[in-house]
């Protein structure tokens, strides 16, 4: 019924790191190439045959889920999103996350970013209790929030975090996608202006697009999320009679 | 790490354990903690990346806001007629009942769901629902539920340990003690101590060579209740979703949405005839999981497969813009890894392991099992969805029964006067078990003998089955459970996937056992569960179900149990029915 799908003597080298935080190193492995294979397959044929105690996290193998974060000849990437095939001849190097502390292999500590969401309040406040009415078109404007599979390639990349590691004055990308999923829900009431102002630390983050340009969503954080997070900080901490006339246009809470 | 006896473990205390961070798991945890007690959530993944995170299709919820006809008792209806009425005739009723609420619940928590033009929550056409019923957003419901949940849980301060996974539990006979678990960062143990524990710990799929189900779905919550005195049931049910993805190879089993078909795809074989038109002339593509599965494995067997052994699923009439909009995930899948563009070519598809209908037997309103203080919700239980579980189904139980599981904990653990001591002895015994297959320097692969299990399973007790294939699958599964106590993984113990497969393969092995025997006993072919031998469903069998127990000696022992009495109500509301419940065969 299958056909054989390994084509014979056809091989690739992955480079892939072993090691922790402290020391570690490449090591080389042959793995037999299949049609369509992700990075992800090739390391579970590693771990089948070569190094069964190879660390990497998945779940899904759909891009679903944001577990098989790393980084793919430097670039952030989902290992089971990403093809052999897109390499062409070139070599494959295959690491963890570089902006958060390797815990083995492939496997970095990201509890970071789980930390700030616990920090995030308020929460969704509603104006009304459910069910609600809303137009397509007002989910639309917040579903692209939704799609976020918390995979932290965008923390990866941000410099404000990775070169300057300034973890303790900036959120980082995702969870200003997280914060504007709220803002701009439209039956939110609350205001997270002052927490973006002063803990979240938006105003640090200076726009270079670099977490745009590898969400593998492809959600536009910095125009969509960022930006619009930005100008509300401006009008409530520069301009508050632009901020008073936005709260008037608010619905008003009501106890959920 | 150093030996088991001077082994040092971490314990911690809370009134409600709950074992699993999927949906149950998780809506338990809320309604534990909003009754202000202390709750521990231990998940073997990241908060957030539980299985439910896959789920497609939308949450089965009778709100009627496209079809007014349609209500809870015509979602009872459907429930008990997919499941063919040997499911819980009051879990069904307390699902189709509890739904809409607990839908209208995730809104106040901030979930977003597609709008009809009236501004309601949009519903769509599932297979087997009689009317459109399937909350959703786009296709990523299960991720839009789980998030919700996710961020319930982090504002109302649970206690959460991501990627520890427990290996075992302690009880008395009056409640249960703790659990014993490793965290996988560091290679330490932890006992975790409370009163009632909540299992959600799902399915396992991945006793099946092709599965849409993740690394964590291995069924290990079921072993552990089997383990600590709880009750199996309906283990021969084992639900194939038709259409997996079968090619490039990397992605054979990779779930295809039935919102595909929901949203208007339709099934040519290799000769482009829209077959279904010879299984199920009504229902067509729509039809019940069970039929369509079956009806693609039967055309690839009689040579009208496509290349890869599948069938085609063409949803191209719909239009770019439309399937981009309803579709997004299944399109970028389908680019990505497949370099198929579904707005202008069919897929490829063919049935996969997806959902496990049978599991621990519990008591329908509060999800107790035999065991005091233990409880299980979601895929994990039994129960709900009888012989086969409608789309959609799974997603509101985890929400109905998710927060009955967590609030029957909770009455538990606030009733409980002592916490029952764990005797060192009893976790030094446990610590060795775990460690032994780091230590022994020669023996069997893990991932050797997982595949060896995967192979069998899909061999003898897949889509099709037989008496005598079933017995030669027993036979090996019973010699693979010899070969596992000399598994070997070689490293250390902090997160060595190796070694976490070796204690993993301890349930699957017992699963594999489990589904293989009740499918032997189950002399008939009903829903999901179909042999050759015995192709007809028989009313007899319509009235049982098979419930596995633990011996004295911790070997499973079978026997049937009458399906629970259906109440005068229930039968009122089924009546239209009556015809398919007394004999005629169902379509
Ligand atoms: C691709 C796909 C699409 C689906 N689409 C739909 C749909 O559209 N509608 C629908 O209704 N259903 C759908 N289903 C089915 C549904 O998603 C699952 O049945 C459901 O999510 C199971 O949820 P759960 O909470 O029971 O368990 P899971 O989400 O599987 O979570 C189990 C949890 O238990 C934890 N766990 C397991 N063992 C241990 C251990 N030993 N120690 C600690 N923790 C442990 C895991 O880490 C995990 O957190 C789909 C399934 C798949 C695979
Ligand atoms: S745009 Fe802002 S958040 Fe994104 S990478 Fe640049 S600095 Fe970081
Ligand atoms: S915003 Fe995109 S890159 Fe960032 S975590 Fe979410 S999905 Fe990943
Ligand atoms: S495994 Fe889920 S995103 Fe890669």
């Amino acid at each position: 019924m299958m056909e054989r799908s390994a084509v014979p003597g056809k091989e690739r080298v992955l480079y892939v790191y072993r090691g922790d935080d402290y020391q570690g190193e490449e090591v080389a492995y042959r793995v037999p190439v299949v049609p369509g294979m992700v990075v992800l397959d090739a390391l579970h044929f590693i771990q089948a045959h070569e190094a069964p105690d190879l660390a990497v996290r998945w779940n899904c193998k759909a891009a679903h889920c944001g577990s098989c974060s790393g980084e793919i000849n430097g670039e952030p990437r989902l290992f089971c999103k990403t093809r052999l095939d897109a390499y062409g001849s070139l070599d494959i190097h295959v690491h963890p996350l570089r902006t958060f502390p390797i815990i083995r292999d492939l496997v970095s500590d990201v509890s970071w970013n789980y930390e700030r969401a616990e920090e995030l309040v308020p929460g969704f406040r509603p104006a009304e209790p459910p069910p609600f009415h809303l137009q397509q078109w007002e989910v639309d404007r917040v579903e692209e929030f939704h799609r976020c599979i918390e995979c932290f390639l965008c923390q990866d990349v941000c410099h404000v975090l990775r070169e300057h590691g300034l973890f303790g004055q900036y959120w980082g990308p995702q969870l200003m996608v997280r914060i504007a999923e709220l803002e701009m829900h439209p039956m939110d009431t609350a205001s997270r202006t002052d927490l973006l102002h002063s803990a979240a630390g938006v105003g640090l983050c200076n726009v270079t697009h670099c977490c745009t340009d590898v969400c593998p969503e492809g959600i536009e954080i910095t125009h969509d999320a960022i930006i619009p997070l930005k100008e509300r900080v401006a009008d409530q901490h520069y301009d508050p009679i632009a901020a008073w006339l936005r709260r008037l246009r608010r619905p008003q809470p009501t106890s959920p | 790490m150093t030996a088991a006896g001077g082994q040092a473990w971490e314990t911690l205390r809370h009134d409600v354990l709950v074992i699993g961070a999927g949906g149950a798991g998780l809506r338990a945890a809320v309604a534990v903690s909003e009754v202000g007690l202390s709750v521990g959530v231990v998940s073997k993944s990241l908060l957030g990346k539980a299985h439910t995170v896959m789920a497609e299709g939308g949450v089965a919820a009778a709100l009627g806001h496209l079809d007014a006809e349609d209500s809870p008792d015509v979602h009872f209806r459907d429930t008990m007629k997919s499941g063919h009425f040997v499911n819980s005739a009051r879990m069904a009723e307390l699902l189709t009942a509890e739904a809409p609420e607990r839908v209208w619940e995730l809104e106040r928590w901030g979930a977003v769901f597609d709008r009809t033009p009236a501004g309601q929550i949009l519903q769509r056409a599932f297979g087997a629902h009689s009317y459109r019923r399937l909350c959703h957003v786009g296709d990523h419901t299960g991720k839009e539920l789980l998030r919700t949940l996710q961020n319930r849980v982090t504002q109302l301060g649970v206690a959460f340990y991501p990627e520890v996974i427990v290996t075992r539990l302690f009880r008395d006979d009056s409640g249960m003690a703790g659990a014993l678990a490793y965290r996988r960062v560091d290679g330490r143990f932890v006992l975790l101590r409370a009163p009632a524990i909540v299992l959600a710990t799902g399915g396992w799929g991945r006793v099946y060579a092709v599965t849409s189900n993740s690394w964590e779905s291995t069924g290990d919550g079921t072993a552990l209740a089997f383990a600590a005195g709880a009750d199996l049931m309906d283990m021969e049910m084992v639900q194939f979703h038709p259409t997996g993805m079968v090619w490039p190879p990397g992605v054979r089993g990779l779930l295809v949405t039935e919102g595909v078909r929901g949203e208007g795809g339709i099934l040519l074989n290799a000769q482009g005839r829209r077959f279904m038109a010879d299984y199920d002339p009504k229902r067509m593509e729509l039809s019940s999981r069970d039929v369509v599965a079956r009806a693609i494995y039967q055309e690839v067997q009689a040579g009208r497969g496509t290349p890869h052994g599948g069938a085609r699923l063409d949803i191209t009439a719909r239009g770019a813009a439309f399937i981009s909009r309803k579709l997004p995930s299944m399109r970028a899948q389908f680019l990505a890894l497949a370099d198929v563009d579904i707005t202008r070519e069919a897929m490829e598809v063919a049935p996969t392991c997806h959902y496990m209908m049978g599991g621990v037997r519990v008591d329908p309103d509060t999800c107790a099992t035999r065991v005091p203080g233990l409880f299980a919700a979601g895929e994990v239980a039994a129960g709900l969805h009888g012989a086969n579980r409608l789309g959609g189904n799974s997603l509101a139980d985890l929400l109905v029964f998710g927060k009955r599981a967590g609030d029957a904990a909770a009455r538990f653990a606030a009733a409980s006067v002592h916490l029952p001591v764990v005797a060192a002895s009893e976790i030094e015994e446990e610590v060795a078990r775990v460690l032994a297959p780091l230590r022994q320097p020669l023996g069997p692969s893990p991932y050797g003998l997982h595949s060896a299990l995967q192979e069998v399973m899909t061999r003898c007790g897949g889509i099709v089955r037989s008496g005598p294939g079933l017995q030669n699958g027993l036979q090996q599964v019973l010699e693979m459970q010899e070969r596992a106590a000399r598994l070997a993984a070689p490293g250390g113990t902090l997160y060595n996937p190796g070694w976490n497969l070796a204690l993993e393969l301890d349930a699957m092995l017992l699963l594999g056992e489990a589904i293989l025997r009740s499918a032997l006993e189950r002399t008939e072919s009903r829903g999901a569960h179909y042999r050759t031998d015995f192709p007809e469903e028989d009313a007899a069998w319509g009235k049982q179900n098979v419930v596995i127990t633990r011996d004295r000696g911790g070997s499973p022992s079978l026997r049937t149990v009458p399906v629970a009495a259906v109440t005068p109500q229930q039968q009122r509301v089924l009546a239209p029915l009556t015809q398919d419940v007394t004999g005629r065969a169902p379509s």
